[in-house]
This record gives C-alpha cells, structure tokens and sequence, in this order.
C-alpha cells in the first residue's frame, strides 16, 4: 500500500478529462482500501464535488495582505509606487491610492515605506471547504467570483489537505501560475491528454512546464478511439509514457452529465482505473 | 491649459487613440500657445496596471486635462487623485479635440465610461 504519494492530475487543454480521472481514481483507491484523500484545486470552478457528493463540513476564508495606508504617518514620499510591479499601490498629487485587488501581498512597500505608514490588512479572496465523501477526505478551494489571483487560495487548499496516505490533486487547466502552483510539491503528474490536434498542442505546452519543475509524469489518453495514434505517436516523440488509454465512451459521457462516477456505472471502468493507479505506483517508484 | 491627448501618432494631425492606458502616444500640448510635444506610452505592453500607470505618468508630465476615448474605473480614480480632468468620448484627430477643449465644447467626464479591460 502506497505511503504518502501525492499525484496531481493536470492538463494542457481544458475539459480533457481532469475531473473524471481524479474522481475516479480517489474512489477506485478508497474500494482498495487506501487512506485517500482528493484535493480540488481547480479554484476558479471546482466541480469535483459534483461526482463525489461529499458531507461538507469545516469552511474556512482566506485571505492576502494588502497594503492600508495611514494617512496622518504618511509624506507621500512615492516610494511604495515605484516598488510595487503591479501598480497596487500609487502617490498621485500627495495622495496614496491603493488597488487592492491589483496586489500580489509580497508586502514590499510596507518594508520600503521610510516612516512605517504601511500595515497590512486581510482580504478575502475565497474559502477552503472540507468534508468526507465515503471513505475519501475531500478538499476544495472556492475563489470569490470576480477575483483573478488564485495562488494564495490553492496554497491554502493544498495545505488544508496534508494528511492522508494518497492525496489526489486535481489541478486547473493551462500552464500558467494556479497551474504551476498546485503541481508544485506533487510526486507524480498524470497529464490528461485527448487525441485532437488542439488537444495535443496544449499538451505539448504542459509537458515543457512539468518537465522544467522536475516532476516525473505520465500521460493518460481520455476518449480514446480505435485507429487514433495521434496521441500514442506524439507521446512516443516526446518520449513520455502513457499509463492508460480510457475508450471514448457514450455511456461515460451520460454519466458524468448526470454528475455520476463512470467507475461506478460503466462495466471495464474500475479495471482501468485500478490497472492506473497500479501504473502510477510504479512509475512514482514506490 | 496644458492637456494631455491620447493619439495614435506623434503629431497633431494624428487620429485620437481611444485607450487611455494601452494608447500609443500622449500629445502634450498647451492651448494657450499650441506647443505640443508627442511622449510615447511605454505601458501600452505592461502585463496589468496600465491605466494606473499611464495616470502617474500623465501627472508627471504636469497636464491639468486628459482627453481620450474611454477611462476605466482603475485609471479615472487615478487621474482624480492626480487632481486631472478627465474628458472621454474624443473622436477625430488630435488639433480637432483640442480645439474643442479651448473652446468649452467638451463635457467632464464625472465617472469612468467603461470597465477595465473594455477591448
């Protein structure tokens, strides 16, 4: 039995397949007797509780510091302007103006400020919601419509879900910070990939990001068809494994559209999933 | 006056640029003498901020007005902070806006006329 694997379940292309696979995976671990535990990351529309139907329980916000200028301390000096790089805070005309929603909270211009002017305050940018869906520790992370920086939420997500032997993470789409931010510290990256040409593309773009962090990975093939080798052939060019290939499947895709789990409901599912989550231990090496 | 107009060249002649942050050009210019000078927008390519940082840079450069197409709510905070008047909806070629300004043909903008982002 696996001890303290951590695998993130990301993607190039969006709708690829993350969701499914994780949710599947987290509840083809839980049958087999595994302590698990899945971690939505996907923030900005987390859906994995859609399939898994957890008892919510604790919720608790989280919050960046920004910047709250005292105006009685300050000599509208511009100091905190010129070091911000996100134009979050400015001196216009003596006056301080901050853009809260602009900050990144690296609390620079609290340190630069020469008369101690700058404290920080919190705000909210979302919540961190845990529960249990059968036997699976659930997390997710739910980012405040509106809001643009997910990072600090995914961190928090991420380490609201430290415990559990295997921790399934499900990542958001892309190559971009959130993305960079949910692999960071995985074990194992299963890359979701469909056979299109966009699909691939994208692909492509997540093999380079995952590869720079250092992190061993794998691909899985979602709606797979007989005689498309678009996938295998790419794979095999950037000599990346493939763990699993899932067959394209009406039945699946009815399924997820009554927000079911295919393992559950599809006849062959499980045996993918339990041959993947085998084919991930090995490739982890453990 | 000394008033800053968003142009998409560096001459008077040169058609209004609409976008405030991202615009390509400020003509400078003063309405009382008409000297004007063209100061390239180097936050036309900045990632985020521009409208924030086009206002900082408007205020340097000292101009009580600002005339161009369209403030978002980020840079019309800032310009008022800056203490600058804000006239949106210009159209046409940059002598064309600026005689209309001398002239008190132009109505303050009281609020942004867009959100972030609009293009």
């Amino acid at each position: 039995m696996a001890a303290r694997l951590t695998v993130a379940v990301a993607s190039g292309k969006g709708g690829t397949g993350k969701t499914t696979v994780s949710t599947n995976l987290a509840c083809t671990a839980a049958e087999l007797g595994y302590e698990v535990s899945y971690v939505d990351c996907d923030v900005e529309e987390p859906n994995g509780h859609l399939f898994l139907k957890p008892h919510l329980g604790r919720s608790r916000r989280v919050y960046v510091p920004v910047p709250s200028v005292d105006t009685e301390k300050c000599i509208a000096c511009g100091v905190c302007g010129d070091i911000c790089q996100y134009s979050a805070i400015t001196c216009l005309a003596g006056n301080v103006l901050t853009f809260e929603n602009m900050c990144h909270g690296c609390g620079g211009c609290q340190l630069a400020c020469p008369v101690q002017a700058i404290k920080e305050k919190g705000r909210e940018i979302g919540v961190v919601e845990e529960g249990h869906a059968g036997r699976i520790v659930f997390y997710h992370g739910r980012l405040r419509i509106g809001e643009a920086m997910s990072p600090p939420l995914i961190k928090a997500v991420l380490s609201a879900g430290e415990n559990g032997c295997l921790k399934i993470v499900d990542v958001p789409p892309g190559t971009s910070c959130p993305v960079v931010t949910a692999i960071r510290g995985a074990d194992f990256v299963v890359m979701v990939a469909e056979p299109t040409p966009f699909g691939l593309h994208d692909l492509g773009l997540a093999l380079d990001m995952v590869s720079e962090l250092r992190i061993p990975h794998a691909v899985v093939v979602n709606r797979s068809v007989p005689g498309n080798d678009l996938a295998r052939d790419f794979c095999r060019s950037r000599k990346v494994r493939v763990l699993a290939e899932i067959p394209d499947d009406r039945r699946v895709a009815e399924a997820y559209s009554r927000g079911e789990l295919a393992f559950s409901v599809v006849p062959g599912f499980r045996e993918h999933f339990e041959d993947l989550l085998a084919s991930i231990e090995r490739e982890a090496g453990r | 006056m000394k008033a800053a107009v968003t142009s998409s060249g560096q001459n008077l002649e040169s058609h209004l640029d609409p976008r405030f942050g991202r615009c390509s050009w400020f003509i400078v210019a003063d309405t009382e003498t008409g000297e004007y000078r063209a100061v390239s927008n180097e936050q036309i390519n900045s990632v985020q901020g521009a409208g924030i940082q086009a206002a900082e840079k408007v205020s340097r450069l000292g101009v009580e007005a600002v005339i161009t197409g369209h403030c978002g709510p980020k840079a019309f905070r800032a310009l008022k902070a800056a203490g600058i008047k804000v006239y949106t909806g210009g159209q046409g070629t940059v002598a064309e806006v600026l005689d209309k300004l001398k002239r008190g043909l132009l109505e303050e903008a009281t609020s942004a006329d867009v959100e972030g982002h609009w293009m």
